[in-house]
């Protein structure tokens, strides 16, 4: 692709352009890095050592871990199925897909409170073999990975779709079985795919508020009895914004650490 | 001894049906077809890659027809872009042996082999993505051989190459045939390379196996309208070539030298559009190299252009327009003479 010049002479075009540019970037950036360098590192610092806030903290980032991880292993095997097979009623069923996508979470929280609760279908189920969701760690789970899991096997089913169905074709007529022909040809071809999509999908399930505040508020998590970080900082309003603003610097300032560390990996994955 | 009995294959908008085709151990066969006639997905049911509707495929005497492809031992190269991008040249051409389960300590030498047969030894240690195309199908071949199939499958391996490269691979695949005997189905749409290639040739055409036979009876008796528009497309001879003078080859092909340029010698081919062929009353004064007299044996009318068969012998077909054909007054019978450049041939 050519370069495009801005430097030669500009038209009036570039020049709007440019500027509405300017003001959306703006308008991305400016928030968190004003709520970041509006707190000193010692408040920061002070913050992360309240018992509250720190588990909070490894509450929201192991569950979303914990998510993306079930996320992975049922949502990449439908990635695989969709991106090899046509068959009538496809495109229906990836809309469904992207249905947590389009819902708002609070509602998305009642629904799985419908099917997960201990009353109810799947709920009852896993009750009968101990796991709970309502205000449970599994509850957080099931809130973050229904709202997040559409990242993922999205990002899945392009990268499978971009793995040329003939490099499997060769792999069976060289002794290699499904199951190897999948594991040693397509999946480490899809792997930038998969991977950038479970970055997506747990940095989503990191920011998941709505869902969460329906079906697992204050969950018992270790010793503690943490919330998420995004209902902490919102907690922590009712309080005041002096009280909040500590809290929701911290929480930026680590989801864009992670972010940034998971998404220059991948990128060096795909220089490689 | 691979045989195809009675098969039926859909392929969506039409079927291959009722194929038949034998082929010999170590024979190298040839399916001809045009485009969309369904030539890769006949390879692909042989290898157990694409569902078979009805019929049977045999190898020697066990039926694969159900068999899963990992089980049949028939190797396919095909015709770009499908080496594994993630493993090294070397890796590409292991992956078979390993899933073969291939004694660890074999596979270097067995590599070392295969590779030497192709010609890629300098190449082993290279990732695909930093290979020309002609690099790249030598190393699927090395892939696809090194595991010793019974069959091997080539899916218009040649067709995503420049010519020259092409033309090297081309003769490079007559000789690696010779030095590994492997039976061998090429299916391509390029006349000249079934011609040059393939011990016998299969033409498919509309689902259908049209005709089976040498590549001269293919060429002398076309029985599908699909191959007979071929032999008026290409007057199409083999013969011997010897030197002439530096860069030219004299091609005997019975009864006539034909000049040609050319590097290649002994057996071979040789290809003239019967546009690049001009017709005369008179012996023309001209630079070309080739002009011979003969008689007009037969004449196939197409409206605007005429297509006229000059017998010296052998018949040269030639493409005049209506207007020369009336200016010219041409007859079966009439005495005329062909003339055409040297660089108007094409050896193969």
């Amino acid at each position: 692709m050519s370069k495009i010049s801005l430097r030669r002479k500009p038209d009036s075009m570039s020049i709007v352009f440019v500027v509405l540019a300017a003001f959306i970037l703006l308008f991305i950036f400016a928030p968190p890095l004003k709520t970041i360098f509006s707190s000193s590192p010692g408040t920061l610092w002070n913050t992360l050592l309240q018992e509250d806030v720190y588990s909070s903290i490894l509450l929201t980032i192991s569950a979303a871990l914990m998510a993306t991880m079930i996320g992975l292993f049922l949502g990449v095997p439908l990635a695989y199925l969709l991106a090899r097979h046509q068959f009538r009623g496809k495109g229906f069923l990836e809309a469904i897909i992207d249905v947590p996508i389009v819902i708002p979470h609070s509602a998305a929280g009642v629904a799985l409170l419908f099917v997960f609760g201990s009353n109810f279908l799947l709920g009852k189920i896993f009750h009968s073999i101990g796991i709970n969701f309502f205000g449970a760690f599994a509850g957080v789970v099931i809130a973050m990975m229904f709202v997040s899991v559409p990242f993922l096997i999205d990002s899945a089913k392009e990268g499978f779709e971009a793995v040329d169905v003939r490099l499997e074709k060769v792999a069976r007529t060289l002794g290699a079985s499904h199951w190897k022909s999948f594991f040693r040809i397509s999946l480490p071809l899809a792997r930038r795919s998969i991977f950038s999509g479970s970055v997506m999908m747990w940095a989503r399930g990191l920011s998941e508020f709505g869902a969460i505040l329906i079906l697992a508020y204050h969950v018992p998590f270790f010793r503690w009895n943490p919330v998420v970080a995004p209902i902490l900082v919102a907690d922590r309003f009712n309080y005041g914004l002096d009280y909040t603003r500590p809290v929701a610097a911290l929480v930026i300032l680590i989801s864009l650490i992670v972010f940034i560390v998971l998404r220059t990996m991948a990128y060096r994955g795909e220089k490689a | 001894m691979i045989s195809i009995k009675n098969l039926k294959v859909d392929l969506g908008s039409f079927l291959l049906r009722n194929i038949d085709l034998g082929v010999q151990p170590g024979e190298y066969f040839i399916v001809l077809g045009p485009t969309g006639a369904g030539k890769t997905i006949l390879l692909e049911a042989i290898a157990g890659l694409y569902p078979v509707l009805k019929g049977e495929i045999w190898i020697d005497s066990r039926e694969i027809t159900r068999l899963n492809p990992e089980k049949r031992g028939i190797g396919i190269v095909y015709q770009d872009q499908v080496l594994f991008p993630h493993l090294s040249v070397e890796k590409n051409i292991a992956f078979g042996l390993k899933m073969r389960k291939y004694p660890k300590q074999g596979i270097k030498a067995k590599i070392d082999a295969i590779a030497e047969i192709v010609g890629i030894v300098h190449l082993l240690g290279r990732s695909p993505g930093t290979l020309s195309g002609g690099e790249k199908q030598r190393v699927a071949l090395a892939r696809a051989l090194v595991t010793e199939p019974k069959v091997l499958l080539l899916d218009e391996p040649l067709s995503a190459l420049d010519p020259e490269t092409r033309e090297r691979l081309q003769q490079e695949l007559r000789e690696m045939h010779h030095r590994v005997k492997v039976t061998i189905i090429h299916v391509t749409h390029d006349f000249e390379e079934a011609i040059a290639l393939g011990h016998r040739v299969a033409v498919l055409n509309d689902g259908r196996i049209a005709q089976v036979g040498t590549p001269e009876e293919i060429l002398r008796h076309p029985s599908s309208e699909f191959m007979a528009r071929f032999a008026l497309s290409r007057n199409i001879f083999s013969g011997r070539a010897v030197d002439a003078e530096a860069n030219y080859a004299l091609i005997d092909i019975g009864g006539v030298k034909l000049a040609a340029l050319t590097g290649l010698r002994d057996e071979v081919h040789l290809s003239l559009r019967p546009e690049d062929i001009l017709i005369s009353k008179e012996p023309l004064q001209s630079t070309a190299r080739n002009s011979f007299q003969g008689v007009v044996s037969d004449i196939t009318d197409r409206g605007s252009i005429v297509y006229v068969t000059v017998s010296l012998p052998p018949d040269f077909v030639c493409l005049v327009t209506r207007q020369s054909f009336e200016e010219l007054q041409l007859k079966t019978g009439v005495r005329v003479w062909i003339t055409f450049k040297a660089s108007a041939t094409h050896v193969f």
